[in-house]
């Protein structure tokens, strides 16, 4: 399945599924990031890493390894 | 249009609001391929409509019945019943049903789109006149509404025939919801709604249709909530959407790889030249406030122990304190407006891939930053990183991050070593740098700090950087005043207390001794000449222990005045000032130049040379930048990491730190 990380530029995903973390999890989904959420990503800092999304109407920021553990699906 | 493929065959019905510019999309749809009848039994005029279409090589022939506008398919009127009766009874016939909305008012056009799509039908759903919308100001979150609703949404423009050929595309493709708008729990008080809605609506027909009008409001009251929440999330009023767009542009700058770093560094500088500048008016009006008032009550109050105690050790005690406040008051009114204004989260988004090196998050940042206020609200701040080991680290290296209380000790010194410049403009002078190297400094020690405990401290638990990036807003003036106001006052309650008392006790250790002390002050009461204050502070109780330890601190530079200074700021650092004032002013009533003229003035007894030259004064620069002197801090970070060993260890290696550093600086200088 494809992670936030495979968006391209602009593109939105849909949210499927969180790869094995529970407390990751756990933070995302209090902070919003629920299974059929939009994704978009909306910047990147200037190392590349953290990046930040468009998720829910606001921002949030996150690392890459974290954001790789967002399944999404691109295309309904 | 290809020979030899079957057309396929599409009955679509278009439903919406009256007034949703439905018949404008029928008739860009259709074109002249219009027929006009009637339903029977009502004088409703039916439209019908084809319209030919190829997709993918397959051609299509669209059969289209413009339903009467209704609002709900809860029927109030006739011709609402022929649109709900369409829907509901003859729905075999109809393939694909086309909601058509005013995007510029889709909050009420959405109640009847939620009730199409609870009918579990192919559904597309069009936000016609998309362009009167935006011209409005209202711009939808196209992707955000679609996956809400669960079938397609089509932004269209039918007057100019824009994203009709998309709307096509989308009655080939289209699918059914599989969300539930309506109240499941409710309807299943019908036998017929625990069938699904469309089988509870067809009540309205029939003998259960009063039963079903209780039913109708609360209906309409879920389907509103639901709407609601729908709609925050994808629909952007202008403000909202200006301030998106606003924060994404300011954005562009800040967290751009070169600005933003550029940006950070200046804004930094700003800051301390302006809490340099900024602050030394009002600390000139403290300084002659204090001064003015000694001299009024030793001209009005008799000679005396009292009168002393009074005038050198409390008046001076309390100006001592009072003199950081302009200081304070603008460091937290700068903190302030960098955390509400939203960048302190755009630092830590930048600085995280820099810190983490360091074994540091992006969270670090602000503790750090806030460091230079204070340590303690600091380390209390740092629950917000959620691995221990990086907590633990940021923990280690705060203290050693200027904080407030260094901030006067290094602005007395730093005027002691560079005199008054004339030519210097008032926001920007050699003071304002140095002070700037003195913080760089602290944050170059506590990164070091951070590398070193990394490599030393084992843990290996996930750690997280995971946090919102607000929109920038203008930061609220009452917000900053009462931010500003609430921290000058605990440090003048809490620090200001052990300052007040510490004045207290050295003004008696200063001005009290033993018994040569004793017989030098009768000799000179006797004899009338001019008191010799710097021999009678060498035999006060203070002047002892300073001698005590003057061995240690002589390599650094440090005589036994500044080692009882020394002394008493192993309790706080900011009482070295107050320090500094009492045993220059002790028994000596009279003069009351200010501190800073004083330690200036000071000379070698033996040499003639001054004291406080350059060599030492960087001596003890370094000496307060690094030492651990806060008795408040090491409380705290007892408490936070919960054991007396980091507590040691952190005194231990700063203490290292501030010896190493002032001996290497005071011997290369000397």
């Amino acid at each position: 399945m494809k992670s936030v990380l495979d968006l391209k530029p602009g593109e939105t995903g849909v949210i499927q599924a969180f790869a094995n973390d529970n407390d990751l999890k756990n933070k995302l989904i209090g902070m919003g990031c629920l299974p059929g959420e939009n994704i978009r990503i909306s910047k990147a800092a200037p190392l590349g890493c953290p990046i930040a999304i468009d998720i829910a109407g606001y921002e949030l920021s996150l690392r890459k390894d974290e954001a790789a553990c967002i399944l999404i699906e691109t295309d309904r | 249009m290809p020979e030899g493929i079957p057309i396929k065959q599409l009955q679509i019905a278009l439903v919406g609001n009256p007034n949703s510019g439905k018949s404008t999309l029928f008739n860009a749809l259709t074109g002249l391929n219009q027929k006009t009848g009637n339903y029977a039994g009502v004088t409703v005029d039916k439209y019908t409509g084809t319209s030919v279409f190829e997709a993918g090589g397959i051609p299509y022939q669209f059969s289209i019945t413009d339903l009467p506008g209704i609002y709900s398919l809860f029927a109030k009127a006739p011709d609402e019943e022929v649109t709900a009766k369409a829907l509901l009874e003859e729905v075999t016939e109809t393939d694909v049903i086309v909601v058509v909305t005013d995007a510029s008012n889709l909050k009420r056009n959405l109640l009847l789109s939620t009730q199409v799509l609870d009918l579990r039908r192919p559904t597309v759903v069009v936000l016609n006149m998309i362009d009167e919308a935006e011209k409005q100001g209202i711009f939808i979150d196209i992707a955000s509404l679609q996956n809400d609703l669960g079938v397609e949404v089509i932004p269209v423009n039918s007057r100019q025939k824009q994203g009709i050929d998309a709307l096509r595309q989308a009655i080939i493709k289209a699918g059914t919801s599989n969300v539930s708008f309506y109240d499941i729990k409710a309807a299943s008080r019908f036998e017929e709604g625990k069938k699904g809605f469309k089988e509870l609506l067809k009540l309205q027909f029939g003998t259960q249709a009063e039963a079903l009008k209780l039913y109708e409001s609360g209906d309409t009251l879920y389907r509103y909530n639901a709407i609601q929440y729908i709609l925050t999330k994808s629909l952007k009023t202008p403000e909202q959407l200006r301030l998106k767009q606003l924060s994404a542009r300011i954005d562009k700058v800040l967290t751009h790889r070169w600005w933003g770093y550029l940006i950070f560094l200046a804004v930094l500088t700003l800051i301390f030249q302006s809490i340099f500048t900024l602050s030394e008016i009002p600390m000139g009006w403290i300084e002659e406030g204090v001064i003015w008032t000694q001299q009024f009550l030793s001209g009005h109050l008799p000679r005396g122990e009292f009168s002393n105690l009074l005038i050198n050790g409390v008046i001076a005690g309390i100006g001592g304190v009072v003199i950081f406040i302009p200081q304070i008051a603008l460091l937290f009114l700068f903190i302030g407006i960098l955390e509400d204004s939203g960048y302190m989260a755009r630092v830590s988004f930048i600085m995280d891939r820099l810190m983490r090196p360091f074994g540091l998050n992006g969270k670090s940042v602000i503790p750090l930053m806030s460091g230079v206020a204070c340590a303690v609200p600091s380390i209390m701040g740092t629950r917000t990183i959620s691995n221990f080991k990086e907590r633990l680290i940021t923990i280690l290296a705060l203290p050693l991050i200027s904080c407030s209380a260094r901030l006067p000790v290094y602005t007395l010194i730093i005027s002691v070593m560079i005199p008054e410049n004339p030519h210097g403009s008032v926001f920007f002078n050699n003071k304002g740098f140095i002070l700037l190297a003195l913080y760089l400094m602290g944050f170059a020690a506590a990164l070091l700090v951070a590398w070193i405990s990394q490599k030393l401290i084992r843990q290996t638990s996930r750690s997280y950087f995971i946090m919102e990036l607000p929109l920038y807003r203008k930061p609220q003036g009452k917000n900053l005043f009462i931010l500003v106001y609430n921290k000058v006052r605990i440090f003048l309650f809490d620090a200001g207390k052990i300052i007040l008392s510490i004045s207290i006790v050295l003004w008696f250790l200063s001005s009290h001794g033993s018994d040569t002390f004793n017989t030098i002050s009768q000799q000179q009461a006797k004899t009338e000449t001019a008191s010799n204050e710097q021999l009678l502070l060498e035999h006060s109780y203070a002047g002892q222990m300073g001698k005590f330890i003057e061995p240690v601190i002589k390599p650094l530079g440090f005589d036994w005045k500044i080692g009882i200074a020394l002394l008493t700021s192993f309790a706080a650092r900011e009482v070295f000032v107050g320090t500094m004032a009492t045993i220059y002013n002790a028994n000596d009533a009279e003069n009351t130049d200010t501190i800073r003229d004083k330690i200036s003035n000071e000379k070698d007894q033996i040499s003639g040379a001054p004291v406080y030259n350059t060599a030492v004064c960087w001596s003890l620069l370094i000496f307060y930048a690094f030492a651990m002197q806060c008795m408040s801090t090491m409380a705290v970070v007892k408490r936070e990491t919960g054991s007396w060993k980091w507590v040691f260890i952190q005194f231990l290696f700063m203490t290292v730190l501030a010896y190493g550093g002032a001996f290497s600086v005071y011997q290369l200088l000397s």
